[in-house]
């Protein structure tokens, strides 16, 4: 029991620092990225590269004043970015990380906690997710925060619905709810190569869907509406300074880690690799090669959310409900639908 | 363990209940009735019933209070805009509120007490129990409720536009 504690909490203290560190070096990568894509060079001052850039940001937002309007309310104006940023970290509990590792004649699971609920409970804690920018835009006391507050709040509630629905297409297909079994079974071989029967070859379609949807709810652009600058200032947290505001900044960047993450879970087939029980590696090698291509998978995605932000303008706010709604939704129905006849022919 | 956590979850939901009742503005009862949903949802992961837990949490705390908070804020309800209630409402609203109480409390000790031993199995509220049990034993029941959401649903959508005419 005790020794399975330690493993736990060095696995999720772990877990925690790369989240971290991922966010952090996100924020670096979006401003290289966005360079390179805008033909400029990007930070370069701090360190080579400009690869302390993100450490000198934190230690510019923890040394700016705290500052909290006279008439905002002081409790849920601290509550809101305390909020975002631990629902951002939540998620991370019931990812598969990599498969078991076999050390001190133990099997470690590289999971902190496999759910047999376990996409109900991403999806539950997206769902609060929204309650720290509510609460941060309706406390700084100001139009402009609220209305990027309700912005945001409708705009993530809508897309809810479609990424619920795309999700269910895809219960159907692995018949499991927990994550740790979904990602096992994109183990099996597909034309004789093992490791790759990943999820997107039976649901590009909810996959898309799904996409987009994690893109809607990151605040991301093309649907950054809710800190859309030229209409209302800076949003939601147009009224933060300092670290509350760094906080809600680097949930965004937690998010996009952890939906990437999710994303490459759910369809990309996890810490999976093409060949990885035909290369005859011993079990924790094929493991930590397992995790490095589940990471190179999330970087990837990274950066997608990054090359879309710099290629793509925003909608406008009702295009965005239109799309949601009229859209994204019955498109999802129809791949619930077309799943459901798949099944019931191929059985 | 289980005694200590059902303890420090009772104390938080009844707290956050009266909280939300005197709570002076609307924001804050808001809030607090979402705590008091969060700890009833722990009562739920206490009695193996994860599937009701999570869809508690995704349904309630999740969904409908995220609507709730919306009307309040927009509303913008507080103090000072709040018109004056004379006492009459208020000692009528705690006389029938008490009453209520007291049915629901001859009702609760009428009851046989369940036995604990019976209630508690691991996988007794597991997704793949309760689907079996909704689709086999209360398929009608299941079925009618679904009709009366889309009946709900349509009645929202009609409710929702203004003027038919105009469309």
């Amino acid at each position: 029991m005790e020794i399975f504690l330690i493993d736990k909490i060095v696995l999720i203290v772990a877990v925690f620092g790369i989240t971290l560190l991922f966010a952090l070096y996100s924020t670096y990568a979006e401003r290289k990225v966005a360079a390179f894509i805008q033909d400029r060079l990007g930070p370069n001052r701090a360190g080579i590269f400009g690869i302390l850039q993100p450490l000198a940001d934190g230690v510019k937002f923890f040394l700016k004043e705290e500052f909290i309007p006279a008439h905002a309310d002081k409790a849920l104006f601290i509550l809101g970015p305390s909020v975002s940023m631990t629902t951002a970290l939540m998620t991370s509990a019931v990812i598969p990380w990599g498969n078991s590792l076999e050390l001190f004649d133990r099997v470690i699971s590289l999971q902190i906690t496999d759910l047999n609920i376990g996409i109900l409970y991403v999806f539950a804690v997206v769902s609060i997710g929204v309650y720290g920018i509510m609460i941060g835009g309706w406390a700084s006391n100001n139009k402009f925060s609220l209305l990027g507050a309700l912005r945001a709040s409708s705009q993530m509630i809508s897309y809810e619905i479609a990424m619920g629905l795309s999700i269910i297409a895809l219960v159907m297909t692995t018949g499991t709810l927990s994550l740790g079994e979904i990602v096992q079974q994109q183990n099996g071989s597909i034309f004789g190569i093992s490791g790759a029967s990943w999820n997107i070859i039976y649901q590009p379609l909810g996959f898309l869907i799904f996409m987009i949807c994690a893109f809607a709810e990151c605040n991301r652009t093309p649907f950054d509406l809710p800190e859309s600058e030229n209409e209302l200032v800076g949003g939601y947290h147009t009224e933060y300074s300092s670290m509350k505001l760094g906080f809600f900044l680097f949930a965004e960047y937690t998010n996009m880690f952890i939906s990437s993450a999710i994303m490459s879970s759910l369809y990309f087939g996890g810490y999976n690799f093409p060949f990885m029980d035909q290369l005859g590696l011993s079990h924790n090698l094929v493991t930590i090669l397992g995790t490095t291509f589940l990471f190179a998978k999330i970087v990837m995605f990274i950066f997608l959310f990054m090359w879309v932000r710099w290629t793509l303008p925003r909608f406008r706010y009702d295009q965005l409900m239109r799309m949601g709604w009229k859209m994204l939704i019955p498109l999802a129905l129809i791949n619930i639908i077309i799943t459901g006849l798949l099944i019931v022919v191929l059985k | 363990m289980d005694q200590l956590v059902f303890l420090i979850l009772s104390i938080i939901s009844i707290g956050a209940a009266l909280a939300v009742i005197f709570s002076k503005n609307p924001v804050y009862s808001v809030l607090f009735l979402i705590l008091t949903f969060f700890s009833i949802a722990g009562h739920y992961v206490l009695l193996n019933a994860q599937f009701l837990f999570i869809v508690h949490i995704i349904v309630y705390a999740g969904a409908i209070m995220v609507l709730f908070l919306f009307v309040i804020m927009l509303l913008n309800l507080n103090k000072t805009n709040e018109t004056s209630k004379s006492m009459l409402p208020k000692i009528a609203g705690a006389i029938s509120g008490g009453l209520l109480l007291i049915v629901l409390l001859g009702a609760v000790k009428g009851l046989n007490q369940a036995e604990a031993s019976q209630a508690v199995n691991a996988d007794m509220g597991s997704v793949k129990n309760l689907g079996k049990i909704l689709f086999s034993e209360y398929l009608l029941p299941f079925e009618v409720s679904s009709a009366l959401f889309l009946s709900a649903m349509i009645g929202a959508v009609m409710l929702g536009k203004k003027n038919l005419k105009d469309h």
